[in-house]
């Protein structure tokens, strides 16, 4: 059985009834990396929070399971649930600067976690920190353990976010576009180095882009999300070969290619979004009486 | 009154250097780092460059000394002929309208107190726009923002749709000079698509000049018609986007060409 189950996941805005989740079903198997994308507002970073149990409090889950090694999330109580997801799962946000603390040294939040989370002493937590930064690729991790948030470029903080989510060798990590604030050299480092711990480590990934080029890459699975629904699941070779969804295919002939400058970069038409949401709409209707 | 000038902004000799204060000693002042090493560069009206650099090159920094929100420790800033290297916030108050800046960092930019609406209204009034509700809810429509979301707060978008709040909020103030930094690579294709036909509509129409940080030079090649390349606060190379393309000089620009990613499994790479 895959480490991570996602069956059936339906959420919705409370009060306003605004389905933002539609019957999402995904799996990640241990070793594997799944991609998702889909466009800006489908749904992407929702589902990442809702398996690591933080989404808004404006948003509540309708139905549906995450399973996380056999064991459905959303049955336990909340301190247990917690606990189970800070043992296994780390998510690599997307917003670098509000996901780390702006009074603290950077040091101190990276080895939190290993002496919180994993129980080490803190010198070896510290040890560990210096080879994670050096490991992404930061050129004075001294310098950048002692430094706060705001003194680092964007590229910096959204490694420093890559390595501690790695320093607990979780099972699951979920990457919510890890690597968009990243020059392509080093971009192409990064990726790397994750399937090399991943691979080490035997992690599932789920890795939350809208980089087709990196799906290519790094993934074995893709999911395509649109308003919230999976509208398409497949492996990626067939994927490249031929996609199967119309909304699916747009996405891919949009994105660009700087060998072929004039060919890319095209807005999805018109057409392929009113039949994607007609199927989105006859799917809740669906849902709505079965 | 300087006179009008062909060449918009122009970058001379630019030195910034910041505090290190990871090393700053308990008593005196802490030793400085060079982050820009003399940068220089004129923008010509109308014209769209991008800037690109591998992380911690001083692109952010650049830009933020551009218009002003950081002050160069040496060398000169030209907007539109007007020395505004050391000029003071009252001196730059008039000015400030005409310059943008469109931050990496979506959130940390807007207001999380602020409802989407007044993020964008608030420079309008400031600068004393007329018609500001209209305003805004076209420049919603132009970032393809549906008009529902100017009831939300920051934290209720998600991170493609601050980024466009960002946007929007910058293109409303109808401004000479944009600096875009890394404002697309939050966004899916489609998205991207959009944001940079409004740019390039913006630059053909109203002759806005566009200085454009990104990393994704499938972007660059599409919008830019020429290309600065940082690497460690100085400047590596400087060319017309199609050179830059058909025989990259320096040894990195090279790199970054090769480390792409195209949209194809087989694809060698690395
Ligand atoms: N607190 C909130 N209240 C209301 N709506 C919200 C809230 N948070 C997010 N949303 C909406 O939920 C939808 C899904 O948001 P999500 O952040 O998952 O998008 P995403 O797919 O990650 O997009 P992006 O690629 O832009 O990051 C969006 O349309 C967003 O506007
Ligand atoms: N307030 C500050 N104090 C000390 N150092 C700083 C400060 N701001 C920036 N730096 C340093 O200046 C260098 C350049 O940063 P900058 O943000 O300009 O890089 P960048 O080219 O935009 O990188 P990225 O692509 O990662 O965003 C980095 O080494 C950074 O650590
Ligand atoms: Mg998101
Ligand atoms: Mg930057």
């Amino acid at each position: 059985m895959s480490f991570l189950t996602i069956r059936n996941l339906s959420a919705e805005l409370k009060g306003h009834g605004v389905p933002l989740l539609r019957r999402v079903s995904l799996q990640v198997a241990a070793g594997e990396v799944r991609g998702l994308v889909g466009e800006s507002g489908a749904g992407k970073s929702m589902i990442g929070k809702a398996i690591l149990g933080i989404l808004p409090r404006a948003v509540a889950i309708t139905g549906g399971e995450i399973l996380l090694d056999g064991v459905d999330l959303l049955q336990l109580p909340p301190a247990q649930r917690r606990r189970r997801i800070g043992a296994s799962a780390a998510l690599i946000p997307q917003d670098p600067l509000t996901a780390l603390n702006p009074s603290r040294r950077i040091g101190g939040q990276i080895t939190d976690r290993l002496v919180d989370i994993l129980g080490w002493q803190r010198a070896r937590a510290e040890a560990r920190a210096r080879e994670l930064l050096a490991e992404v690729q930061i050129a004075e991790p001294e310098r950048v353990l002692r430094s706060y948030p705001h003194e680092l470029s964007g590229g910096m903080r959204q490694r420093i976010l890559i390595a501690s989510a790695f320093a607990a060798e979780p099972r699951l990590i979920v990457a919510d576009e890890p690597t968009t604030a990243l020059d392509v050299t080093v971009q192409k480092q990064i990726l790397k180095l994750i399937q090399a711990m991943q691979a080490r480590h035997g992690t599932a990934l789920l890795f939350v882009t809208h980089d087709l080029g990196v799906v290519s890459k790094v993934c074995q699975k893709l999911s395509v999300l649109y308003a919230g629904m999976v509208v398409e699941d497949t492996e990626v070779r067939p994927f490249f070969a031929g996609p199967k969804h119309a909304y699916s295919a747009a996405l891919l002939a949009a994105t660009p290619k700087y060998t072929d400058p004039a060919a890319s970069l095209q807005p999805v038409p018109e057409a392929v979004i009113e039949a994607v949401r007609r199927e989105v709409a006859d799917a809740d209707r669906r849902a709505g009486h079965g | 009154m300087a006179e009008p000038c062909a060449e918009l902004h122009v970058v001379e000799n630019l030195h910034l250097s910041l505090p290190d204060m990871t090393r700053k000693p308990i008593f005196g002042a802490a030793p400085r780092i060079e982050i820009l090493r003399g940068i220089s560069f004129a923008l010509a009206k109308g014209s769209v460059v991008g800037i690109v650099g591998g992380s911690g090159s001083g692109k952010s920094t650049l830009g933020r000394a551009m218009v002003r929100l950081l002050e160069p420790t040496g060398g000169r800033v030209l907007f539109d002929g007007i020395d505004i290297t050391h000029r003071g916030e009252a001196g730059l108050r008039p000015l400030r309208r005409r310059f943008q800046m469109i931050f990496q960092d979506p959130t940390s930019s807007l207001n999380p107190r602020h409802r989407v609406r007044t993020i964008i209204a608030e420079p309008l009034r400031l600068h004393g726009f007329a018609d500001i509700d209209a305003r805004v809810v076209r420049a919603l429509d132009q970032v393809g923002l549906a008009r529902e979301m100017a009831g939300r707060f920051p934290h209720e978008l998600s991170g493609g749709q601050r980024q466009r709040v960002g946007i929007a909020r910058a293109i409303a103030l109808e401004p000479d000079f944009i600096l875009a930094d890394e404002i697309v690579s939050g966004l899916d294709v489609s998205s991207q698509a959009q944001v940079l036909n409004l740019l390039e509509r913006l630059v053909r129409d109203l002759g806005l000049t566009l200085a454009f940080i990104s990393h994704d030079l499938s972007v660059i090649r599409r919008l830019c018609s020429r290309v600065i390349v940082l690497r460690q606060g100085a400047v590596v190379e400087d060319r017309p986007t199609a050179d830059l393309f058909a025989a990259p000089a320096a040894e990195y620009t090279r790199e970054l060409l090769a480390s792409i990613p195209l949209p194809d499994p087989d694809q060698t790479w690395g």
